[in-house]
């Protein structure tokens, strides 16, 4: 270990320093001004996109024997969930102004955050137990956070199947340890082929089944309708996209290195997974009327999305670019649409949202870029990402999952606009407002639609120069 | 910079509109001022236009480099007479609305977003940026039949949303295609013309125009696909009807031309003949379903199936003389006057459909319903009403001197050659049409006053003359396109004879 090498984990350093040194401030700080915290996590996560962005551009690197990877996938859920974990901190301190447990709070999405990082950046089998545990532990707490009853019995479910997995993912590591003699992916990818056929299929299940978990893929997804339901819009937020977008880009490291050629057919596997993930996540999202589990379903099936270009990693040149743009979009996005909810407190129904926003057009017209970013329109970010996805998975050969994911595109469309139409008449009577809204979740709203729309336009000419 | 001008001013008047809290009658004037300049703009286009020269005032910028995406506009003989229209349409349609309606800074700023898209995907010389409009014309117009349209609005709204995204989806897997089978690979519309994607790959080349044929016939509409346009047609405000059937329609068969012929020339000339049959199908389909209607404005509706099926017929027949002609003839003269034709149709009922919608408009405004059988006799009561709805009407039934006949005969000239059974079965829509129309005249207009309950015969009122100044230029233009048809035919000609050499490769 150099100094070189902790250097290129300073994003990270930055998210831990937060976190330690936000809960010894907490300590110290009266419960009124403990908003302090909160400003102390902002800026971790602020140094940590800065650090990030200011390597974004370097040559790939591997650091600490090659078990941890700096490269633009890194370097851009680096920023996803730098830039995410800020909107969720900020969405907290609303909801949690004056809470006995507001410094915890913090303090645990911070390392939520710093687990999603070390997620995406990890190329050895066991830093990614180690990552996965990181990402999933504080977030059970969190899930559990106002020690209400579906709340805890969310927190629960969620801590339940995810050990069970865990399990898995331990027995998955010990197959490749096995087979190969090495955790490291470089290694592995060189001497996989050579080991038995069912030891190296038992390592790829292991530990895919480990990240599909944390991204909410079918068929290990029943936690995530309750997790995001159960709990507040700000945690719901973070648990349905921070983990998310580090375990899609561990997963794409999975498929294109390792596994890239045993066990065979797994490019198969995860492009049934990724069309059971759109078609389930939106046949269940149909006719949720709770906000927060129809956003959990539409989650689902954008994950669906983003393994249809894990499906072709290593295989289309194309396929890591797109996996960025729509890691970053769906960030966006999906921060925006919890930021909705959230911006519209104590109504966590599709009507009830509709009768919070009389009066207030501009929470709509927010609202409506989030949610068409999530269906794909032109000129919004996802839109972009949707592009990609489709046009590798078409390159890869993959052509029947490009006109599923299209037909799930439309489909999802019907229950976007369940939300959508009630606002829009509401919004569009000349009834006046009514009550206040929390500020800070009216400007996260507002900064992700326009993030979206700005990186919709602009994302071309970024990835260029990245 | 001029087109680039020209295509983003409506969108950034709509936003200023929001943004700075117009009031709203000063709204509603300001909408009429954008799209006044927008009129002056493409004058000044039109002006400076040679129709010989190809692309003109076209921009390409640098936007996706990863997959040559760009934003690339230009405007050839093909998009400008489109262009136009749909100038002067919104024109007449922010006109029209000067009467009052209500919300009006949203529902201006709303259209002027629409326009943006509509003169967007005309101008676009790339399929994402095609795609981008199109798509967002879509969002646009569900808006405005929600929060405007009468009768079961929401439910219209929602099958035309979900419709016609499913097929602005097929056709995005058809762009996706286009771009595959390019080498290099390009979304550049007008380097996948020069080089055309899977040639000498016809099984793919196949597909990939099926998806497109898809998503432009969903648009267009063509039968089986037209099932979301009446309903969306009925429900909307008047002057959402004469853009949706007026402008947005025509999104659909400009893609055709722009993209889906240039850029797979042989699988169009392989499947020419099914373009002609399904074209053909449209017309009568169209014709009959219209007959059967006893609502004014779904008839009009379904008229529009009608005359898009000719447009399809005359591209197809385009397809047919090219493959026919491909043993070293060359393609006949004919394929040029069929694809004329089908561009002038684009415009012709524009222009003639945008004012039937509008004239019905005025019956809702009067009396609140559409239905035949609750009006008559309104020749004496409202004579401006009946000569406006005549001229349309006339116009619409493919009367000489009116630019429906110039449109139709060139297509019929052009394809006889090529199909001559095609064309003799779509000469029968035209007489259904003309009987249609007639009945619809006679049912209105003549006979004893009859006028919904409720409605004073006394108050029905004249025509006021914002209704007239919005109506009659549409009506204006349709005749000076049937008097004087070289005014539009020495534009779209030269282009027309291009696409058809494009497509004859």
């Amino acid at each position: 270990m150099t100094a070189q090498d902790a250097l290129a984990l300073l994003p990270e350093a930055a998210l831990l320093a937060a976190a330690v040194g936000g809960l010894l401030v907490g300590l110290w700080t009266p419960q009124r001004a403990q908003r302090r915290v909160a400003w102390i996590a902002v800026a971790g996560c602020l140094v940590s996109a800065a650090a990030a962005a200011a390597v974004l551009g370097d040559p790939v690197r591997t650091v600490f024997s090659g078990t941890w990877t700096v490269d633009a996938t890194t370097g851009v859920v680096r920023l996803a969930v730098a830039a995410a974990t800020a909107a969720v901190v900020v969405l907290l301190r609303t909801e949690l102004a004056g809470h006995p447990r507001e410094t915890e709070a913090y303090v645990l999405t911070l390392l939520v955050a710093l687990g999603a990082d070390a997620l995406a950046a990890t190329t050895d089998a066991l830093l990614l137990v180690a990552a996965y545990l990181l990402a999933s532990v504080p977030a059970y707490t969190l899930t559990a956070f106002r020690k209400d009853a579906r709340g805890t019995e969310a927190a629960l479910k969620y801590y339940l199947l995810s050990a069970l997995v865990g399990v898995v993912l331990l027995v998955g590591a010990a197959a490749l340890v096995l087979g190969t003699g090495r955790t490291g992916y470089a290694a592995v990818s060189a001497s996989l082929p050579a080991a038995a056929p069912a030891v190296a299929a038992l390592a790829a299940l292991g530990l895919l089944a480990a990240v599909l978990f944390k991204a909410g893929a079918v068929p290990v997804h029943f936690w995530v309708p309750d997790a995001v339901d159960g709990a507040s819009p700000a945690v719901a937020a973070l648990i349905s996209t921070v983990p998310k977008i580090g375990a899609v880009a561990a997963a794409f490291r999975l498929v294109a290195g390792p596994f890239a050629e045993t066990p065979a057919g797994l490019a198969l596997g995860v492009a049934l997974v990724a069309a059971a993930s759109m078609t389930l996540g939106n046949l269940a999202a149909f006719w949720q009327t709770s906000l927060q589990r129809l956003l959990a379903y539409s989650t689902i099936s954008q994950v669906g999305y983003l393994l249809m270009i894990v499906t072709v990693a290593g295989t289309v040149e194309l396929a890591a670019p797109a996996l960025r743009l729509y890691i970053a979009a769906y960030a966006v996005t999906n921060i925006g649409a919890f930021a909705a909810v959230a911006a519209v407190p104590r109504r966590t129904t599709l009507v009830g949202w509709a009768a919070g926003v009389t009066g207030r057009p501009w929470l709509l017209v927010s609202l409506v870029v989030c949610l068409l970013g999530l269906v794909g329109t032109p000129p919004t970010a996802v839109f972009l990402g949707k592009l990609g996805a489709f046009t590798t998975a078409a390159d890869g050969g993959y052509a029947w999952l490009v006109v599923l994911a299209a037909v799930n595109s439309v489909a999802s469309l019907f229950y976007y606009l369940r939300w959508v139409a009630p606002a829009f008449r509401v919004v569009t009577s000349t009834r006046p407002r009514r009550g206040t809204v929390p500020r800070p979740a009216v400007v996260v709203l507002h900064t992700a639609a326009a993030t979206s729309l700005l990186l919709g336009i602009t994302a071309g000419l970024l990835g260029a120069s990245a | 910079m001029l087109l680039t001008v020209l295509v983003l001013l409506p969108a950034l008047a709509g936003l200023v509109l929001v943004a700075a809290r117009v009031p709203d009658r000063a709204a509603s004037w300001a909408w009429v001022a954008t799209s006044s300049v927008v009129v002056g703009l493409v004058a000044w286009l039109w002006w400076g236009f040679d129709p010989g020269g190809g692309f003109q005032y076209d921009v390409k910028l640098r936007w996706i480099p990863t997959v040559d995406a760009s934003y690339h506009v230009g405007v050839d003989g093909l998009s400008l007479p489109l262009l136009a229209l749909t100038a002067v349409l919104f024109w007449c349609c922010a006109v029209w609305s000067l009467r009052g309606t209500p919300r009006p800074r949203s529902h201006a700023a709303l259209f002027l977003l629409l326009q943006t898209t509509c003169l967007g995907t005309f101008a676009a010389l790339d399929l994402i940026l095609f795609f981008l409009f199109f798509d967002l014309s879509i969002v646009a117009m569900y808006f405005v039949i929600a929060g405007w349209g009468h009768g079961d609005r929401r439910r219209s709204a929602l099958t035309f949303f979900l419709y016609t995204f499913l097929g602005s989806l097929a056709l995005l897997l058809g762009f996706i295609g286009l771009f595959l089978g390019s080498e290099p690979r390009t979304f550049d519309i007008v380097r996948l013309v020069e080089d055309p994607p899977w040639a000498g790959q016809s099984g793919t080349a196949t597909w990939v125009l099926l998806a497109l044929v898809v998503g432009l016939a969903v648009k267009t509409p063509l039968v089986p696909f037209h099932t979301w346009l009446p309903p969306a047609h009925t429900d909307a405000p008047a002057e959402g009807s004469a853009v949706l059937a007026g402008v947005l329609l025509k999104l659909g068969t400009f893609g055709f031309v722009r993209i889906a012929m240039p850029t797979l020339p042989d699988a169009w000339q392989r499947w020419g003949t099914w373009i002609v049959v399904i074209g053909v199908v449209s017309v009568l389909w169209g014709a009959l379903v219209a007959l059967a209607q006893d609502d004014l404005k779904r008839m009009i509706a379904y008229t529009s199936v009608n005359h898009m099926g000719y447009v399809l017929l005359g591209l197809g027949a385009v397809g047919v003389l090219a493959r026919d002609g491909a043993d070293g003839s060359g393609p006949a003269a004919a394929a040029g006057v069929a694809a004329t034709g089908a561009v002038v149709q684009m415009v012709s009922h524009g222009l003639l459909t945008g004012a039937l919608f509008l004239v019905a408009g005025m019956l809702w405004t009067r009396g609140g319903t559409y239905a035949f059988a609750r009006w008559g006799g309104l020749a004496r009561a409202l004579p401006g009403f009946a000569v406006l709805f005549a001229v349309a009407a006339f116009g619409s039934l493919g009367l000489p001197g009116l630019s429906g006949f110039v449109a139709e005969f060139q297509i019929f000239a052009g394809s006889l050659a090529a199909v001559p059974v095609a064309v003799v079965v779509a000469v029968v829509g035209i007489l259904l049409t003309a009987g249609l129309f007639l009945r619809a005249l006679q049912r209105l207009l003549t006979g004893d006053l009859r006028v919904p309950d409720g409605v004073d015969t006394g108050g029905l009122g004249a025509v006021t003359t914002v209704e007239r100044v919005a109506v009659v230029p549409l009506l204006a233009l349709s005749v000076a396109v049937g008097l004087l048809p070289w005014v539009l035919v020495d534009v779209v000609g030269p282009a027309a004879d291009g696409l058809v050499a494009l497509v004859a490769r």
